[in-house]
């Protein structure tokens, strides 16, 4: 497709303002204005509106195709909760509006206080800051309470402890908040090696960061064991919560062990993922921590009002300049309350039960990288197809010309040709069944005629691009050329 | 309602397929003595009951006062056409365009959205978004202490002081060195600043136009900025792109800010838009997603996410930032609004916030007492000193239905009879009449 800007026709217009209703006044001296003005596209709104329209329609998406995408729960986004977040009363509210009177967003403060009380039954903490804006940034905020609690206690402490198989974001929000990253090898059990944690563990240790379950999947049996450990030498336990959708009712991290953690809303509480972004992260913290939590917080006084404080002197301060992302927090609250007790603890069952019937059907075509009852997604490693020359890539790109997207590929490092599935709890069986065919078929190719697998996409409006080609020559902004 | 399509014949097959005798079975790693010590949650509810109670909830707030309240985040006019192409569920119920086969259409959005982004600010690369302007500043920031070497960060105070806060949140674990630079007549103070600029000094932070409203020249700071050895960063109003000196023409390295303007409700503080653009020689020390052009097996153009050996997911500890999702929705929403407006349109759209506040200046300053700050020029925003505390008249005005500006003693000491005033393009001229009576007579 043509690019927007080659669409430009100098005279065109796709939005106008009407006429100006004020008299022209001294205009800006000439210092300050831009000396040339901004080469933006021309178009009518028919131009714009087919241009992006036909753009869409170039996507998978959660609406269009099967998402198994492991890791990132692309589960269905209900429709009412985007109409919830376009109600003019929640768009139209300027952040600033408590600053001249606590009066004018009291819907909106009141939405905070009650998603933020949701969130601690559900997680069994107690209390959280809605302000993250996604989850990696959950896990900076985290970070940054971990070390003021430290601090607060007189210590200085060094090192973030994570396993291998761990989202590269913790090991990443772990350095930007000042840790040196110490790393535990996975045993052959799957599980993270507990003689080498044992270790690791002394007291410049300031936190263990784990996702429960891990990237492959399992559920530790050993996990407040692992918690014991690391509060005997006065670290933290910090919870990534990216794969909460397995637990909802059926373990809470508070209860497991865990001091703080951050939520994907957007993982777990059904908000679309938006292309990338926007999510939300807020985090949650046990009683050790609420001190140090960020400012604001949204309090209710005796008379049901609600107001924002800003009194805690060992706070954080700001990590986002508000209350968060409001609109996903909205999605999100009206997400909880739709489903209820009986129904988010529905999600947990079947978003497990639909990763181990999709491990259980292709167990005998793919190895599996460990072969337990899985939770919410199950981890495969292409390693008896690339035998035949069918690489984890390979299979995910006839995936695509078959209409599905491709699971996470290549993730946890720590399994070879890694093919990371996740369905969620809203794929039907025939969905699951008609992918599952699909699978076992490329299983049957890369044996008897791999090029077919390999050569794949073909039917879709790109075959396989030069990455190599755009790492190494960039382009990165349209120039005329 | 969990939206989950299963029937009792499903779940026995599946269960069947697996080997296991139940649901329940299949959770047997979890411990029973960790299972949930309470789950007390509200029973379900219709996605009818669910709207009726956040109908309710958003009759609350206040959202049909007149606003003239900035700060850093406007009420700017959104073309329904946002809001349509932005709501079909192809973008915004997909993800991360890792496969770039099946998300063409994501990532050629995403390259033109940069591209634009390029063209506002005058610099050479944008990144794919990131959260907000505040954390984009943070990532700027960092991106220049990695870049030199150096610990030491100058600010001007100008800077929105929420910004500011966040970034001393964000280094409170690390040793950096911040020294913050006075405005004087609303504007950077040359002589301050030039002081405190040594070969220690990594960066040189300013906003434009400043929280207070007024608009700067930079060019001369950022050319003794470079002399140092020190980048230059500037946070900028996206809107005001469509008439100001841009951070590229006055010589910055990285220019960052928030994109709410861009077409972006202002719902509460949030989803915004982070958006950062760099001189080239800096690409590769950006934060976050970048998308970039390329071929296919046939030779035709397509696009890919690149240059990723700066992200987490592959340099882990190493990596430029800590950051996963972006923004791409608001991404997308800014890119539909620009290329509404197109090239004269959104000069037109800065020209138009300019005159609205140059003509709401006018009106103000008749009414005696009041007086409109001029020492430096500005853009939709100005100040005005008040002859009573501005808390007072703020609560005044909105029982007469209007939220009158920011009251700057809230940020500032000693500004209590001070209001910072925004006039965006959605004001009308009647609007601004009554406000300025208004203000008279409750004055």
């Amino acid at each position: 497709m043509k690019l927007i800007f080659e669409l430009d026709k100098p005279g065109r217009r796709g939005f106008s303002y009407g006429a100006n209703d004020v008299s022209a006044t001294n205009p800006l001296p000439k210092k300050y204005c831009r000396l040339n003005q901004a080469q933006l596209p021309c178009l009518s709104e028919l131009d714009v509106v087919r241009h992006f329209t036909n753009l869409s329609r170039l996507n998978f998406s959660v609406d269009t195709n099967f998402y198994p995408l492991g890791s990132c729960t692309m589960k269905y986004n209900p429709k009412f909760t985007e109409a919830i977040a376009a109600l003019e009363g929640f768009t139209q509210l300027h952040p600033l509006l408590p600053q001249l009177s606590s009066k004018l967003a009291q819907g909106s403060l009141e939405v905070l206080y009650e998603f933020e009380q949701l969130l601690k039954e559900i997680t069994g903490m107690s209390a959280f800051t809605l302000q993250p804006l996604a989850g990696a940034h959950g896990e900076l905020t985290g970070v940054m309470l971990i070390a003021a609690y430290h601090k607060n206690r007189g210590s200085r402490r060094k090192y973030v402890v994570v396993p291998d198989s761990s989202h590269g974001t913790n090991p990443s929000s772990a350095a930007i908040a000042g840790y040196q990253v110490k790393v535990i090898p996975t045993g052959a059990d799957g599980y993270m090696d507990l003689e080498q944690y044992k270790k690791q563990l002394d007291n410049e240790v300031a936190a263990v960061m784990l996702t429960c379950p891990d990237t492959l999947g399992l559920f530790n049996p050993r996990i407040k064991e692992i918690a014991d450990l690391a509060h005997n030498v006065g670290a933290l336990m910090y919870y990534d919560g990216a794969n909460l959708n397995a637990m909802l009712g059926k373990a809470r991290p508070g209860d497991l062990g865990f001091d703080l953690m951050h939520i994907n809303l957007h993982k777990t509480f059904g908000t679309p993922h938006g292309g990338g972004g926007p999510g939300a992260g807020p985090v949650g913290v046990n009683e050790k921590l609420v001190e140090f939590l960020p400012i604001s917080r949204v309090i209710r006084k005796e008379d049901a009002v609600f107001a924002l404080e800003y009194n805690y002197p060992k706070s954080i301060g700001y990590v986002a300049p508000f209350y968060g992302n409001f609109g996903v927090i909205l999605k999100a609250y009206a997400y909880i309350l739709a489903l209820g007790k009986d129904g988010l603890t529905r999600v947990a069952e079947v978003a497990v039960l639909n990763a181990n019937y999709c491990q259980s059907r292709l167990k005998e075509y793919y190895d599996l990288a460990f072969d337990k009852t899985c939770m919410h997604e199950c981890v495969f490693s292409a390693s008896r197809q690339v035998k035949h020359g069918v690489h984890a890539l390979d299979i995910a790109k006839y995936l695509i010309d078959q209409g599905y997207h491709p699971p996470t590929i290549y993730f946890p490092l720590i399994v070879q040709e890694a093919l990371m599935i996740e369905p969620t709890e809203t794929e039907s069986k025939e969905s699951l069944d008609a992918f599952i065919e699909i699978m076992i078929k490329i299983a049957g190719l890369a044996e008897e005629n791999p090029a077919l697998v390999t050569r794949a996409p073909l039917n879709m409006p790109v075959k396989r691009l030069d990455e190599v080609r755009a790492a190494r020559q960039p382009d990165l902004c349209w120039k005329k050329s | 309602m969990s939206y989950i399509p299963h029937t009792q014949e499903d779940i026995s097959q599946m269960l069947a397929a697996i080997g296991a005798k139940s649901i329940d079975d299949l959770f047997k790693d979890i411990p029973v003595a960790l299972r949930p010590k309470s789950f007390n949650l509200p029973a379900e509810k219709s996605e009818f009951e669910v709207t009726q109670i956040l109908r309710k909830a958003a009759a609350k707030n206040a959202t049909g006062l007149v606003n003239f309240v900035g700060a850093g985040f406007y009420d700017h006019i959104i073309p329904a056409a946002v809001d349509a192409l932005t709501s079909r569920s192809e973008f915004y119920t997909a993800y991360t365009p890792y496969q770039p086969e099946c998300s063409q259409g994501w990532l050629q959005a995403i390259y033109e959205y940069q591209s634009i982004i390029c063209r506002l600010t005058g610099l050479d690369v944008s990144n794919a978004s990131l959260y907000d302007g505040g954390t984009a500043l943070f990532e700027a920031m960092m991106m220049a202490l990695r870049h030199t070497g150096r610990n030491k960060i100058i600010l001007d105070s100008g800077i929105n002081l929420i910004y500011r806060m966040m970034l001393y949140t964000y280094t409170s674990n690390l040793s950096i060195e911040f020294v913050e630079i006075p405005v004087e007549h609303g504007q950077s103070c040359r002589e301050e600043l030039f002081k405190c600029l040594d070969d220690k000094t990594a960066a040189v932070i300013f906003q434009n136009p400043n929280f207070f409203g007024a608009v700067d020249d930079h060019s001369d700071i950022v050319e003794k900025v470079h002399k140092f050895g020190a980048l230059a960063i500037a946070s900028v109003y996206p809107v005001s792109l469509g008439m100001l000196k841009t951070p590229g023409e006055m010589g910055f390295d990285i220019a960052t800010g928030e994109g709410q303007s861009l077409g972006i409700p202002l719902s509460f503080g949030g989803p915004y838009l982070g958006f950062m653009a760099v001189k080239n020689q800096f690409v590769r020390q950006m934060p976050g997603r970048i998308v970039g052009a390329t071929v296919d097996s046939d030779g035709k153009r397509g696009f890919v996410l690149t240059l990723q050996t700066r992200e987490q997911h592959i340099r882990r500890e190493k990596a430029t930032s800590n950051i996963c999702s972006n923004e791409a929705l608001c991404a997308l929403r800014a890119a539909v609004f620009v290329s509404l407006l197109g090239k004269e349109g959104f000069q037109e759209l800065a020209q138009r916030n300019y005159q609205k506040a140059e003509f709401t200046k006018e009106a103000l300053s008749r009414i005696s007492g009041v007086e409109v700050k001029r020492s430096s020029p500005t853009f939709n925003e100005f100040t005005i000193l008040l002859p009573r505390n501005a808390d007072e008249v703020v609560r005044r005005m909105i029982e007469e239905g209007f939220a009158c500006g920011f009251p700057l003693g809230r940020f500032y000491k000693g500004m209590d009879n001070y209001l910072l005033v925004a006039v965006t393009e959605k004001r009308t001229r009647e609007e601004i009449g009554s406000f300025v009576d208004s203000l008279g007579a409750v004055l």
